[in-house]
């Protein structure tokens, strides 16, 4: 029997913080999410029980967390369905998964001239790196187009695609927009070009589909701390036949086989690309995170956060003046806008007073902000813990806040 | 003229009217509205401030021995902000910019909102005015 979905917010305790005397009301998860108790008890316990190094101690503590570390690249696999678990790369986070790909996929696979496509609909994140890439490689960087609607343009896209595109780089969800967009086209059209994919998984891993086996994309990246997790823990998913040509990333401990003055060879898969003590109690976190997504009816989550998204689109776009951003045919839990003749800056500002937490700015998606010619946007983005009374408190916040800023 | 611990006391003497937040920051936006509106051909990119989420141009003029501010800001709390800059710093010699311990910031209780917050801009807007500063008593 599945966890009612209702009942989530009492097991996130930071719900239950005053705000500048007001109750939180907390919509930045897509920043970073809160983390329920279990995740936070995993962590505390790790530390007074476990706590020892990985990979190298023939000791009992040291098996343990061993022990521990590797289970939760198991979840990880279990949660999206990876075909093996040595294709699950721990990282800092999206970005570091991202970069590993830059690097290590550019370096043995990018020559000059080859070309790589990323999407308009990019966190800087998922751009720069691209950037970098084809600087060092001499290849072409194209940009995949979205339109005014946030919606990838996918005609441009099929004229964009060539035997010389090597990598495909595009997000899932979009992290100032909300929009999802239809990986069941993009891998499809990409693969037929011969190009490998990789998703930007940071929004939509909590909160969509999320299975890479049946998307057939060839990387995957996300991080621990948007989806109930701790920060500093990420995961990057590649197919094993990619991670197999590509050399180490960072080098150090735990990713070496054999290492002489002459040579050193490397450790298999997913070690090559873990050097170093990895982040220990981010990974037993994550496994912890992902546990208590698995309390939850997946469909019943998916279809929570998608009414209580409508609901909020219904409720600001009643408020006069508002404008939403991103009107893509499918979204997912992020409610870009802005109010005529006031800066977000300043409705953030005021909506913190009143102990609503919400993210302005141009949330490092600077591409797309150009594209709508607007300087940044207010964003509220949802969670499995937010509810209509949240909805209800960020619409009065607002006309509060219209009050004193349109004196 | 008001010296620039006078001018610091008077805004402290005013914030401590206010005890809600809200209260500050819409007698912050007030303070805003209270400054001579800059002229648009003086927003400039060399005016601008960089490291600030919202806009916020600073034109400083140095006329014997006398800084003189001014300052505008599409955000209107931003622009609270550096009007508090311009009553503060304005009229007085760049040494004494250069000189001037700014305590009021800390004093008005909104220090967590204001100097910690890299999105406000502050510390920017001031290290633009001190080094305006230092380029004028060269």
């Amino acid at each position: 029997m599945s966890k009612p979905i209702s009942s989530a917010r009492a097991d996130f305790p930071i719900l239950n913080t005053q705000i500048n005397g007001n109750p939180l009301i907390y919509l930045d998860s897509g920043a970073t999410s809160q983390k329920p108790q279990c995740v936070i008890d995993a962590i505390c316990d790790y530390y007074t029980h476990t706590n020892s190094n990985v990979h190298r101690g023939n000791y009992t503590l040291s098996v343990r967390a061993t022990e521990a570390h590797e289970l939760a690249r198991k979840s990880v696999q279990n949660y999206i369905n990876a075909a093996h678990d040595h294709e699950l790369i721990f990282t800092r986070g999206t970005t570091e998964a991202i970069n590993l790909v830059a690097f290590s996929f550019g370096e043995a696979l990018i020559q000059p001239g080859d070309e790589i496509i990323v999407s308009q609909l990019e966190h800087h994140s998922n751009f720069v790196p691209w950037q970098l890439l084809c600087q060092r490689k001499g290849a072409i960087f194209k940009l995949l187009p979205s339109d005014e609607q946030g919606e990838l343009q996918l005609d441009v896209f099929q004229e964009l695609l060539s035997s010389k595109t090597r990598l495909v780089a595009v997000t899932h969800v979009s992290n100032s927009l909300g929009t999802v967009n239809p990986m069941d086209k993009i891998i499809p059209m990409a693969h037929a070009a011969g190009a490998a994919v990789l998703v930007d998984a940071a929004q939509s891993v909590q909160h969509i589909e999320h299975d890479v086996q049946a998307m057939d994309c060839d990387f995957y990246a996300f991080s621990g701390h948007k989806m109930y997790g701790p920060t500093g823990i990420g995961v990057l998913y590649g197919k094993e036949s990619w991670l197999e040509k590509m050399p180490p990333f960072q080098s150090g401990g735990d990713m070496i086989d054999y290492v002489s003055v002459e040579k050193t060879t490397f450790n298999k898969l997913p070690f090559k690309f873990e050097a170093g003590t990895p982040n220990i109690v981010g990974a037993i976190g994550l496994a912890a995170a992902i546990d208590y997504l698995d309390n939850f009816n997946q469909e019943d989550l998916k279809a929570y956060e998608d009414e209580l998204l409508t609901y909020s689109r219904e409720k600001l776009s009643a408020i006069k003046g508002l404008t939403i951003y991103g009107n893509a045919k499918r979204r997912s839990s992020i409610l870009s806008f802005n109010v005529e003749g006031i800066h977000q800056y300043d409705l953030g500002v005021l909506l913190d007073t009143y102990g609503i937490a919400v993210r302005t700015g141009q949330h490092c998606t600077q591409p797309i902000m150009d594209r709508l010619g607007i300087d940044g946007t207010a964003r509220a983005s949802l969670a499995l813990y937010n509810n209509k009374k949240d909805i209800d408190t960020l619409v009065e916040g607002i006309l509060r806040a219209k009050k004193i800023l349109r004196k | 003229m008001t010296s620039i611990k006078e001018a610091q006391k008077q805004i402290i003497e005013d914030f401590k009217l206010l005890p809600a937040w809200s209260e500050k920051y819409e007698y912050l936006i007030e303070l805003g509205q209270e400054i001579t509106p800059m002229s648009p051909d003086l927003k400039t990119d060399d005016n601008l401030v960089k490291g600030c989420q919202s806009k916020v141009w600073f034109h400083t003029r140095c006329d014997d021995g006398i800084l003189t501010l001014e300052a505008d800001s599409d955000s209107l709390i931003v622009k609270g902000i550096a009007s508090m800059l311009v009553k503060v710093l304005s009229g007085h010699s760049p040494q004494e910019v250069l000189d001037a311990n700014l305590t009021f910031i800390d004093t008005i209780g909104m220090s967590q909102h204001l100097s910690s917050q890299r999105s406000n801009g502050l510390m920017a807007m001031l290290e633009h005015i001190r080094k305006f500063a230092s380029e004028c008593t060269d």
